[in-house]
């Protein structure tokens, strides 16, 4: 028998970045929140022998525990989805700051183009380039109207960067500075700029210099250790919600923090959420939470996996291609180039997550996509994030992956390769989208969230493009031999690819092909706002957690707003062209 | 959250700009001189090698937390070493440690799954769709060794431990294609956790019992743990520093 507490005004289901935005937003307002955060807490207290890339960047201590949960996965619906039982092709986060602890800290702003990718997609190619199985949405807001958003977020996190010639524009700079030039950033620079490209410093949350944002929170000069991406900062360099959001909302006496609090269900009459089920983990109690306002603030997997199972808004069904919730959900290719550098050593075991230069002159609508047979494409990279031995052993490619050969050619060129990758954007595609499994369950007995994603036709011909843009980068660096990455005949679970997973409650104009509107408000319940990269209407080539911190503002501004005025915060645009 | 005095516990910075490593210290003789010319199978206890540092006190830790047979450990010992073997370089797998760091691992939440999904139904899956055996790690592990015995038997009429390396290595190659039946699992999903440990106990910390005396490091020039290299990073010419392991980095004992 659960346990009822008293009433609060906001409650938040997760405690990462986005939910540590709206306590930190709402609590200054003077309104009480409650956080619940299922994992434990953390500081950099506990990252003073985090140097350990065995621990955390091979058995993923500070990822989700997948014994409790974790999804099911299949390529395609008449397969047999099953659990991804070990960590893989990406690493769900868990514990105070969630996977903003661990993130590199690459922070960019979507482009224009993304925020209303089917308008103008049409404008310039004519309707429906891509074909009808390919669900493409606007997303109900320009970028004009999120920029002031993007500002606010950069400004909380201090980001470290300079102008992108090629990038969203910019009404303000950046709050700190790039971070350091180095041979290897240099050297792509030199080659981009000797291909007519537009190369720049990539956007940094690992801050080129000590930084006191604007609610007083202290974030440190970054050391270029080496060790960030999946890791905690020792020296709270890092753009954390830790180092920001979160110690500003305890500030302010509004916000009650619960860890170990693992929400099972969100309480719904109908009508409006009545508050949040959750379990006390170390206890075993359980409470029902009611609040005034609830907000999902948890990874995308949670968001869309508690509305199924609490019953809210109406399930995707790929077949009739009706229903919203789960819809949509895409992923990022990786394409990219190997360069093999047989007289240079470079001092790739240095370095910061955002640590790199980039070009945006293959990304969104910033080429002519007139005479190829897919749309948008992705920013291509170099970064330098500290290459740790276990998990960089890149060998040409007829190498075999053991053995002598393989021991000596690993070690040959640990230090001499550099390669140039892009984040491909990823289009969204009818058969891909997130259901409930019909037969596993986590620990409390609930079912798992199903994931049925596969590469779309969209993705192979981008990834072979932006494949060999990247080569074109990596031969002008000087490489002696230059090898491609090519895509695999199926998305695979198994190896690590990226951790930016979007979409399945997406934002959009009208209700019958989105789930919330540009406020992050659901169309059907009132007084329930989800937040983050699950409102993704399709994902951009850009690492998301800019724009996911951008999309926060947004929903903090309009749970303010809420808290006015009740009811819709937008009034909706039923375009029934599709249903 | 106490957040900004950090700053205190950071290491005195050391390097050794463009020079080879300095012999002597912690580091012993280096890896050329202890390591190579040494027979490392026959050496002290059948498999289990002595270690590769000038070091002469006894390491207690090289001791057996899951294995029960010797012949089991072997096995696994020769495996590894055919999998990150001595060369030119420096040490191979058996000098690292790396079979008792497997031996550890197997015995602790790696072995048993702990922080992984292992509820039923279990079915195979596709290629695409991982890890999908009821087998923990440990039990894959056992079912892998005993199967790698079986098949050096039934293809060579002999042990895998008295199979020239040559030979050890075509029961390796047909493990990883799929080729060898074994119960409960497929022998490349075996034979792919039995390469990424032997990776992996090369180089991760030596707290964990691998990577020995830091040679694995050592031989990619990899200087471990370092707290910033802020005044380094902007500089053209390969810095070679003195590894260190975590173990400088604590300050209680």
């Amino acid at each position: 028998m659960a346990t009822e507490l008293e009433k609060v005004e906001i409650v938040t289901v997760g405690v990462g970045w986005t939910g540590g935005i709206i306590a930190a937003e709402l609590a200054k307002e003077g309104a009480q929140v409650v956080g619940l955060e299922r994992g434990k807490g953390r500081s950099t207290e506990d990252f003073q022998h985090i140097h350990d890339e065995y621990r955390y960047a091979i058995r993923y201590e500070l990822m989700q525990d997948l014994s409790r949960e974790t999804i099911t996965f299949r390529n395609h619906r008449d397969e047999r989805a099953l659990p991804m039982r070990q960590l893989g092709s990406f690493l769900l986060g868990e514990g105070l700051g969630g996977a903003g602890v661990h993130w590199n800290g690459q922070t960019w702003r979507f482009l224009p183009y993304d925020l209303e990718i089917k308008s103008k997609t049409d404008e310039r190619y004519g309707e429906n380039k891509l074909g009808d199985d390919y669900t493409l949405q606007d997303w109900g807001i320009s970028y004009d109207e999120l920029e002031p958003y993007f500002y606010q977020f950069e400004k909380t996190a201090g980001i470290s960067g300079e102008e992108n010639p090629k990038g969203a524009p910019r009404n303000n700079p950046y709050p700190t500075p790039p971070m350091k030039e180095t041979p290897i950033t240099q050297r792509f620079k030199d080659a981009a700029n000797s291909l007519n490209l537009n190369p720049f410093h990539i956007p940094s949350g690992n801050l080129s210099e000590t930084y006191e944002n604007p609610d007083g929170e202290t974030i440190n000069q970054c050391q270029y250790c080496g060790f960030c991406e999946r890791f905690g900062c020792e020296y709270g360099a890092k753009s954390t919600p830790n180092m920001t959001v979160i110690p500003t909302a305890l500030g302010t006496d509004n916000f009650e923090l619960r860890m170990h609090s693992n929400v099972t269900e969100l309480m719904y009459d109908g009508d409006t959420v009545t508050g949040v089920r959750y379990t006390d983990l170390q206890t075993g109690e359980e409470f029902i939470q009611p609040a005034d306002i609830v907000v999902l603030t948890s990874y995308v997997m949670n968001n869309v996996r508690l509305l199924l199972n609490s019953g809210i808004g109406r399930p995707y069904d790929p077949e009739t291609r009706s229903g919203v919730i789960g819809k949509n959900y895409c992923y990022q290719i990786l394409p990219g180039a190997n360069g093999f550098f047989e007289e240079e050593k470079f001092n790739t075991y240095m370095g910061a997550g955002s640590l790199g230069a980039a070009v945006d002159d293959y990304n969104g609508d910033n080429f002519d996509h007139s005479d190829v047979d897919f749309i948008h494409g992705g920013v291509a990279a170099i970064t330098q994030t500290g290459q740790r031995p276990i998990n960089n052993n890149t060998v040409p490619n007829d190498t075999p992956n053991w053995g002598a050969e393989f021991k000596s050619q690993s070690i040959k060129y640990y230090h001499r390769v550099l390669a140039v990758g892009a984040q491909g954007a990823s289009i969204p595609h009818r058969n891909n989208y997130l259901s409930l499994d019909p037969d596993y369950k986590d620990i409390f007995g609930q079912p798992l969230l199903r994931m049925t994603y596969d590469y779309t036709e969209q993705d192979r011909k981008l990834h072979n493009y932006l494949s060999e843009k990247c080569a074109e980068i990596v031969r002008e660096m000087g490489a002696d031999n230059v090898e491609p990455r090519e895509i695999s005949d199926h998305y695979n679970i198994v190896p690590y690819q990226t951790t930016h997973n979007t979409g399945g409650v997406i934002m959009g104009a009208d209700p019958d092909t989105s789930a919330v509107n540009n406020y992050l408000q659901m169309w059907d319940v009132d007084n329930l706002f989800v937040v983050g990269a699950s409102a993704f209407a399709h994902n951009g080539g850009y690492n998301p957690t800019g724009t996911v911190g951008a999309l926060a503002y947004r929903a903090a501004e309009g749970i303010k707003k809420f808290r006015e005025e009740n009811g819709q915060l937008v009034q909706g645009k039923r375009s029934s062209k599709q249903v | 959250m106490a957040e900004n005095n950090e700053k205190t516990t950071m290491s005195r910075r050391r390097f050794i700009k463009n020079s080879s490593y300095v012999a002597g210290g912690a580091i012993g003789g280096g890896v050329l001189g202890t390591v190579l010319g040494r027979n490392l199978l026959n050496d002290n206890q059948g498999t289990a090698p002595k270690e590769s540092s000038g070091d002469s006190s006894q390491n207690f830790n090289r001791a057996l937390m899951y294995f029960t047979r010797e012949k089991d450990f072997n096995i696994l010992s020769q495996a590894t070493e055919r999998i990150f073997p001595e060369d030119d370089n420096g040490p191979g797998a058996i000098a690292l440690g790396v079979p008792f760091f497997i031996d550890h691992q197997l015995a602790g939440a790696y072995g048993h799954n702990d922080r992984e999904y292992m509820q039923g139904p279990f079915y195979p899956g596709s290629d695409f769709q991982g890890y999908q055996t009821r087998l923990k790690r440990h039990e894959v592990f056992d079912v892998g060794i005993q199967a790698m015995d079986r098949e050096s038997q039934k293809e060579f009429d002999a042990s895998f431990e008295e199979l020239e390396g040559e030979q050890q290595d075509q029961i390796l190659k047909k493990l990883q294609d799929g080729d060898v039946e074994l119960k409960g699992v497929t022998s490349s999903t075996f034979f792919e956790l039995l390469r990424s440990a032997t990776i992996e106990g090369a180089y991760s910390d030596p707290l964990y019992g691998g990577n020995g005396n830091m040679e694995g490091w050592m031989m990619k020039e990899f200087p471990g743990n370092y707290m910033s290299y802020i005044d380094e990073i902007g500089e053209e010419e390969f810095i070679t520093k003195e590894p260190k392991a975590l173990r400088a980095h604590i300050s209680t004992q």
